[in-house]
Protein backbone atom coordinates (compact mmCIF):
# COMPACT_ATOMS: atom_id res chain seq x y z
CA UNK A 1 0.00 0.00 0.00
CA UNK A 2 2.69 2.39 0.97
CA UNK A 3 4.57 1.61 -2.24
CA UNK A 4 1.52 2.21 -4.37
CA UNK A 5 0.75 5.53 -2.78
CA UNK A 6 4.28 6.62 -3.46
CA UNK A 7 4.12 5.40 -7.03
CA UNK A 8 0.98 7.28 -7.91
CA UNK A 9 2.42 10.74 -8.28
CA UNK A 10 5.47 9.46 -10.24
CA UNK A 11 6.11 10.90 -13.70
CA UNK A 12 5.77 7.66 -15.74
CA UNK A 13 2.27 7.23 -17.21
CA UNK A 14 0.15 4.62 -15.38
CA UNK A 15 -0.52 2.22 -18.35
CA UNK A 16 3.21 1.75 -19.03
CA UNK A 17 3.87 1.09 -15.38
CA UNK A 18 1.07 -1.49 -15.32
CA UNK A 19 2.47 -3.15 -18.42
CA UNK A 20 5.93 -3.37 -16.85
CA UNK A 21 4.69 -4.83 -13.57
CA UNK A 22 2.47 -7.24 -15.50
CA UNK A 23 5.41 -8.47 -17.56
CA UNK A 24 7.54 -8.90 -14.47
CA UNK A 25 4.85 -10.89 -12.69
CA UNK A 26 4.41 -13.15 -15.75
CA UNK A 27 8.16 -13.77 -15.87
CA UNK A 28 8.15 -14.49 -12.15
CA UNK A 29 5.29 -16.94 -12.44
CA UNK A 30 7.00 -18.67 -15.37
CA UNK A 31 10.20 -19.02 -13.32
CA UNK A 32 8.23 -20.47 -10.40
CA UNK A 33 6.54 -22.84 -12.86
CA UNK A 34 9.91 -23.96 -14.21
CA UNK A 35 11.09 -24.67 -10.66
CA UNK A 36 7.98 -26.69 -9.86
CA UNK A 37 8.37 -28.65 -13.12
CA UNK A 38 11.99 -29.47 -12.25
CA UNK A 39 10.96 -30.70 -8.80
CA UNK A 40 8.20 -32.79 -10.37
CA UNK A 41 10.74 -34.19 -12.82
CA UNK A 42 13.00 -35.30 -9.96
CA UNK A 43 10.04 -36.99 -8.27
CA UNK A 44 9.06 -38.64 -11.53
CA UNK A 45 12.58 -39.86 -12.25
CA UNK A 46 13.42 -41.16 -8.79
CA UNK A 47 10.03 -42.48 -7.73
CA UNK A 48 7.38 -42.71 -10.40
CA UNK A 49 9.53 -44.57 -12.96
CA UNK A 50 10.02 -47.29 -10.31
CA UNK A 51 6.27 -47.55 -9.71
CA UNK A 52 5.61 -47.81 -13.43
CA UNK A 53 8.38 -50.32 -14.12
CA UNK A 54 7.51 -52.53 -11.14
CA UNK A 55 3.94 -52.79 -12.36
CA UNK A 56 5.06 -53.53 -15.92
CA UNK A 57 7.58 -56.14 -14.79
CA UNK A 58 5.01 -57.94 -12.63
CA UNK A 59 2.85 -58.04 -15.73
CA UNK A 60 5.69 -59.53 -17.80
CA UNK A 61 6.29 -62.21 -15.13
CA UNK A 62 2.58 -62.99 -15.04
CA UNK A 63 2.46 -63.41 -18.80
CA UNK A 64 5.57 -65.59 -18.72
CA UNK A 65 4.00 -67.75 -16.00
CA UNK A 66 0.82 -68.13 -18.03
CA UNK A 67 2.94 -69.06 -21.01
CA UNK A 68 4.75 -71.65 -18.87
CA UNK A 69 1.45 -73.03 -17.64
CA UNK A 70 -0.01 -73.45 -21.09
CA UNK A 71 3.17 -74.80 -22.66
CA UNK A 72 3.93 -77.46 -20.08
CA UNK A 73 1.14 -78.36 -17.68
CA UNK A 74 2.89 -81.56 -16.68
CA UNK A 75 5.66 -80.12 -14.45
CA UNK A 76 3.12 -78.57 -12.09
CA UNK A 77 1.71 -81.97 -11.36
CA UNK A 78 5.01 -83.81 -11.03
CA UNK A 79 6.85 -81.12 -9.08
CA UNK A 80 5.52 -81.85 -5.59
CA UNK A 81 5.58 -85.60 -6.23
CA UNK A 82 8.99 -86.68 -4.97
CA UNK A 83 11.75 -84.14 -4.60
CA UNK A 84 14.81 -86.15 -3.54
CA UNK A 85 17.03 -84.18 -1.23
CA UNK A 86 20.25 -85.65 -2.58
CA UNK A 87 22.27 -83.65 -5.05
CA UNK A 88 20.94 -84.50 -8.43
CA UNK A 89 22.75 -84.41 -11.71
CA UNK A 90 20.60 -83.75 -14.70
CA UNK A 91 23.49 -83.78 -17.13
CA UNK A 92 24.30 -81.00 -19.51
CA UNK A 93 21.94 -78.03 -19.22
CA UNK A 94 19.44 -77.53 -21.98
CA UNK A 95 20.01 -74.25 -23.78
CA UNK A 96 16.92 -72.50 -25.04
CA UNK A 97 16.66 -70.57 -28.28
CA UNK A 98 16.83 -66.80 -28.01
CA UNK A 99 13.49 -65.03 -28.39
CA UNK A 100 13.05 -61.99 -30.61
CA UNK A 101 13.70 -58.48 -29.38
CA UNK A 102 11.81 -57.74 -26.13
CA UNK A 103 10.78 -61.40 -25.83
CA UNK A 104 10.89 -62.82 -22.31
CA UNK A 105 13.73 -65.27 -21.65
CA UNK A 106 12.87 -66.04 -18.06
CA UNK A 107 12.86 -64.86 -14.48
CA UNK A 108 15.80 -64.11 -12.23
CA UNK A 109 15.68 -64.82 -8.50
CA UNK A 110 18.39 -63.39 -6.26
CA UNK A 111 17.68 -64.20 -2.58
CA UNK A 112 20.41 -61.77 -1.48
CA UNK A 113 18.26 -58.92 -2.84
CA UNK A 114 15.32 -60.01 -0.70
CA UNK A 115 12.93 -62.96 -0.62
CA UNK A 116 10.60 -61.34 -3.12
CA UNK A 117 13.23 -60.40 -5.68
CA UNK A 118 11.86 -61.68 -8.98
CA UNK A 119 12.68 -59.80 -12.15
CA UNK A 120 12.03 -60.69 -15.76
CA UNK A 121 14.94 -61.22 -18.16
CA UNK A 122 14.09 -59.82 -21.55
CA UNK A 123 15.94 -60.03 -24.85
CA UNK A 124 17.80 -56.87 -25.84
CA UNK A 125 19.52 -54.00 -24.06
CA UNK A 126 17.88 -51.06 -25.79
CA UNK A 127 16.22 -48.39 -23.74
CA UNK A 128 12.67 -49.64 -24.27
CA UNK A 129 13.64 -52.97 -22.69
CA UNK A 130 15.73 -51.67 -19.80
CA UNK A 131 13.39 -48.82 -18.93
CA UNK A 132 10.30 -50.91 -18.48
CA UNK A 133 10.73 -54.64 -18.93
CA UNK A 134 13.49 -55.52 -16.48
CA UNK A 135 16.89 -57.07 -16.97
CA UNK A 136 18.02 -56.86 -20.58
CA UNK A 137 19.96 -59.73 -22.15
CA UNK A 138 22.82 -58.64 -24.41
CA UNK A 139 21.50 -60.33 -27.50
CA UNK A 140 24.98 -61.11 -28.85
CA UNK A 141 25.91 -63.15 -25.76
CA UNK A 142 25.06 -66.73 -24.81
CA UNK A 143 21.72 -67.97 -23.49
CA UNK A 144 21.40 -69.29 -19.90
CA UNK A 145 23.22 -72.57 -19.38
CA UNK A 146 25.24 -72.35 -22.57
CA UNK A 147 29.02 -72.56 -22.42
CA UNK A 148 30.09 -68.95 -22.66
CA UNK A 149 28.79 -65.75 -21.19
CA UNK A 150 25.14 -65.04 -20.42
CA UNK A 151 25.23 -61.26 -19.94
CA UNK A 152 22.42 -59.02 -18.73
CA UNK A 153 22.13 -55.31 -17.94
CA UNK A 154 19.83 -53.61 -15.45
CA UNK A 155 19.23 -50.19 -13.96
CA UNK A 156 20.90 -49.39 -10.64
CA UNK A 157 18.45 -46.55 -10.02
CA UNK A 158 15.14 -45.48 -11.56
CA UNK A 159 12.91 -47.55 -13.84
CA UNK A 160 12.57 -50.36 -11.32
CA UNK A 161 16.14 -50.17 -9.99
CA UNK A 162 16.49 -53.87 -10.76
CA UNK A 163 20.16 -54.09 -9.78
CA UNK A 164 20.14 -51.51 -6.99
CA UNK A 165 21.77 -53.92 -4.52
CA UNK A 166 24.31 -55.43 -6.89
CA UNK A 167 27.14 -54.31 -4.59
CA UNK A 168 25.72 -56.36 -1.69
CA UNK A 169 26.34 -59.72 -3.37
CA UNK A 170 28.72 -61.91 -1.42
CA UNK A 171 30.87 -64.60 -3.08
CA UNK A 172 28.92 -67.84 -2.92
CA UNK A 173 25.51 -66.18 -3.26
CA UNK A 174 23.15 -68.12 -5.49
CA UNK A 175 21.54 -66.48 -8.49
CA UNK A 176 18.68 -68.44 -10.02
CA UNK A 177 17.52 -68.13 -13.60
CA UNK A 178 14.25 -69.76 -14.54
CA UNK A 179 13.49 -70.31 -18.23
CA UNK A 180 10.99 -72.42 -20.12
CA UNK A 181 13.52 -75.27 -20.02
CA UNK A 182 14.40 -75.27 -16.35
CA UNK A 183 16.33 -73.66 -13.56
CA UNK A 184 19.95 -72.56 -13.83
CA UNK A 185 21.77 -71.99 -10.56
CA UNK A 186 24.68 -69.56 -10.77
CA UNK A 187 27.06 -68.82 -7.93
CA UNK A 188 28.30 -65.26 -7.57
CA UNK A 189 32.06 -65.03 -7.68
CA UNK A 190 33.21 -61.41 -7.75
CA UNK A 191 32.43 -57.97 -8.99
CA UNK A 192 34.47 -55.37 -10.75
CA UNK A 193 34.11 -51.67 -11.43
CA UNK A 194 35.11 -50.66 -14.94
CA UNK A 195 34.73 -47.83 -17.41
CA UNK A 196 31.69 -47.94 -19.71
CA UNK A 197 33.95 -48.69 -22.69
CA UNK A 198 35.06 -52.11 -21.37
CA UNK A 199 33.13 -54.31 -23.78
CA UNK A 200 35.45 -57.21 -23.00
CA UNK A 201 33.41 -58.03 -19.90
CA UNK A 202 30.88 -59.46 -22.36
CA UNK A 203 33.39 -61.85 -23.98
CA UNK A 204 32.59 -65.60 -23.78
CA UNK A 205 35.25 -65.69 -21.07
CA UNK A 206 34.76 -62.28 -19.42
CA UNK A 207 37.68 -59.86 -19.90
CA UNK A 208 39.65 -62.43 -21.88
CA UNK A 209 39.00 -61.88 -25.58
CA UNK A 210 39.83 -64.78 -27.87
CA UNK A 211 39.87 -67.42 -25.14
CA UNK A 212 37.56 -70.36 -25.81
CA UNK A 213 35.12 -70.82 -22.94
CA UNK A 214 34.77 -74.08 -21.04
CA UNK A 215 32.35 -72.84 -18.40
CA UNK A 216 29.04 -71.02 -18.28
CA UNK A 217 29.26 -67.50 -16.94
CA UNK A 218 26.61 -65.06 -15.88
CA UNK A 219 27.64 -61.40 -16.15
CA UNK A 220 25.45 -58.59 -14.85
CA UNK A 221 26.20 -54.96 -15.66
CA UNK A 222 24.76 -51.88 -14.02
CA UNK A 223 25.73 -48.28 -13.53
CA UNK A 224 28.13 -47.15 -10.88
CA UNK A 225 28.11 -45.21 -8.63
CA UNK A 226 24.46 -45.25 -7.61
CA UNK A 227 22.72 -42.20 -9.10
CA UNK A 228 25.54 -41.86 -11.59
CA UNK A 229 26.86 -43.48 -14.72
CA UNK A 230 30.54 -42.61 -14.88
CA UNK A 231 31.47 -46.26 -14.39
CA UNK A 232 29.91 -49.70 -14.64
CA UNK A 233 29.72 -52.27 -11.88
CA UNK A 234 30.00 -55.82 -13.16
CA UNK A 235 29.01 -58.95 -11.23
CA UNK A 236 30.35 -62.30 -12.40
CA UNK A 237 28.82 -65.66 -11.54
CA UNK A 238 29.50 -69.23 -12.62
CA UNK A 239 26.95 -71.91 -13.47
CA UNK A 240 26.78 -74.36 -10.60
CA UNK A 241 23.92 -76.70 -11.44
CA UNK A 242 20.86 -77.13 -13.55
CA UNK A 243 17.40 -78.63 -13.09
CA UNK A 244 14.95 -79.32 -15.88
CA UNK A 245 11.54 -77.72 -15.54
CA UNK A 246 9.98 -81.13 -14.96
CA UNK A 247 12.11 -81.63 -11.84
CA UNK A 248 10.62 -78.56 -10.23
CA UNK A 249 12.38 -75.53 -8.78
CA UNK A 250 15.35 -75.83 -6.41
CA UNK A 251 14.11 -76.15 -2.84
CA UNK A 252 15.73 -72.84 -1.80
CA UNK A 253 13.56 -70.79 -4.12
CA UNK A 254 10.47 -73.01 -4.32
CA UNK A 255 8.41 -70.47 -2.38
CA UNK A 256 9.52 -67.55 -4.58
CA UNK A 257 8.82 -69.50 -7.75
CA UNK A 258 5.38 -70.43 -6.49
CA UNK A 259 4.67 -66.81 -5.56
CA UNK A 260 5.94 -65.46 -8.87
CA UNK A 261 4.37 -67.95 -11.21
CA UNK A 262 1.31 -68.74 -9.15
CA UNK A 263 1.97 -72.48 -9.20
CA UNK A 264 3.32 -75.00 -6.72
CA UNK B 1 -0.61 -14.84 -15.51
CA UNK B 2 -2.38 -17.60 -13.61
CA UNK B 3 -4.68 -15.04 -12.00
CA UNK B 4 -5.50 -13.71 -15.48
CA UNK B 5 -6.27 -17.23 -16.75
CA UNK B 6 -8.44 -17.89 -13.70
CA UNK B 7 -10.36 -14.65 -14.23
CA UNK B 8 -11.04 -15.50 -17.86
CA UNK B 9 -12.33 -19.03 -17.24
CA UNK B 10 -16.06 -19.22 -17.90
CA UNK B 11 -18.74 -20.06 -15.39
CA UNK B 12 -19.23 -19.53 -11.66
CA UNK B 13 -16.45 -19.88 -9.10
CA UNK B 14 -16.97 -23.59 -8.38
CA UNK B 15 -16.82 -24.39 -12.12
CA UNK B 16 -13.69 -22.32 -12.56
CA UNK B 17 -12.01 -24.17 -9.69
CA UNK B 18 -12.91 -27.52 -11.25
CA UNK B 19 -11.73 -26.35 -14.69
CA UNK B 20 -8.41 -25.15 -13.33
CA UNK B 21 -7.87 -28.45 -11.48
CA UNK B 22 -8.59 -30.28 -14.73
CA UNK B 23 -6.13 -28.06 -16.59
CA UNK B 24 -3.44 -28.78 -13.97
CA UNK B 25 -4.13 -32.51 -14.34
CA UNK B 26 -3.84 -32.32 -18.13
CA UNK B 27 -0.54 -30.45 -17.76
CA UNK B 28 0.73 -33.18 -15.38
CA UNK B 29 -0.26 -35.97 -17.77
CA UNK B 30 1.46 -34.22 -20.69
CA UNK B 31 4.61 -33.77 -18.60
CA UNK B 32 4.75 -37.42 -17.48
CA UNK B 33 3.97 -38.73 -20.95
CA UNK B 34 6.18 -36.54 -23.08
CA UNK B 35 8.26 -33.92 -21.29
CA UNK B 36 9.87 -36.04 -18.55
CA UNK B 37 10.89 -38.99 -20.77
CA UNK B 38 12.52 -36.46 -23.08
CA UNK B 39 14.23 -34.69 -20.18
CA UNK B 40 15.53 -37.99 -18.84
CA UNK B 41 17.85 -38.26 -21.86
CA UNK B 42 19.89 -35.50 -20.27
CA UNK B 43 20.27 -37.23 -16.91
CA UNK B 44 22.88 -39.79 -16.07
CA UNK B 45 21.01 -42.59 -14.34
CA UNK B 46 19.67 -44.32 -17.36
CA UNK B 47 22.78 -45.90 -18.85
CA UNK B 48 23.63 -49.30 -17.45
CA UNK B 49 24.99 -51.04 -20.53
CA UNK B 50 28.52 -51.62 -21.61
CA UNK B 51 30.02 -49.88 -24.62
CA UNK B 52 27.89 -49.66 -27.72
CA UNK B 53 26.13 -52.94 -27.05
CA UNK B 54 22.90 -51.02 -27.38
CA UNK B 55 21.75 -52.82 -30.49
CA UNK B 56 18.31 -54.42 -30.23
Amino acid sequence: MVLQEKAEPATAPAPRRALLSGAISVIGELLITAGVILLLFVAWQLWWTNVESDAKQSQVIKEFAQDLGSAAPAPAASAPAAPPAAAEDFGKPVVGTAPGHAGTIGIMYIPRFGPTYTRPIVQGTSQDVLDTLGLGHYSNTAMPGAVGNFAVAGHRQTHGAVLDNIHTLVPGDKIYVQTRDGYYVYVFRNNQIVLPSRTDVLEPVPTRPGVAPTESYLTMTSCNPRFGAEERIIAYALLDSWRPAAAGPPAEIAAQVAAATGRS
Amino acid sequence: MYAWIFRHLPGPLWLRIITSLALIFVALVLMVQFLFPWMSHFTQFTDSTIGSADQP
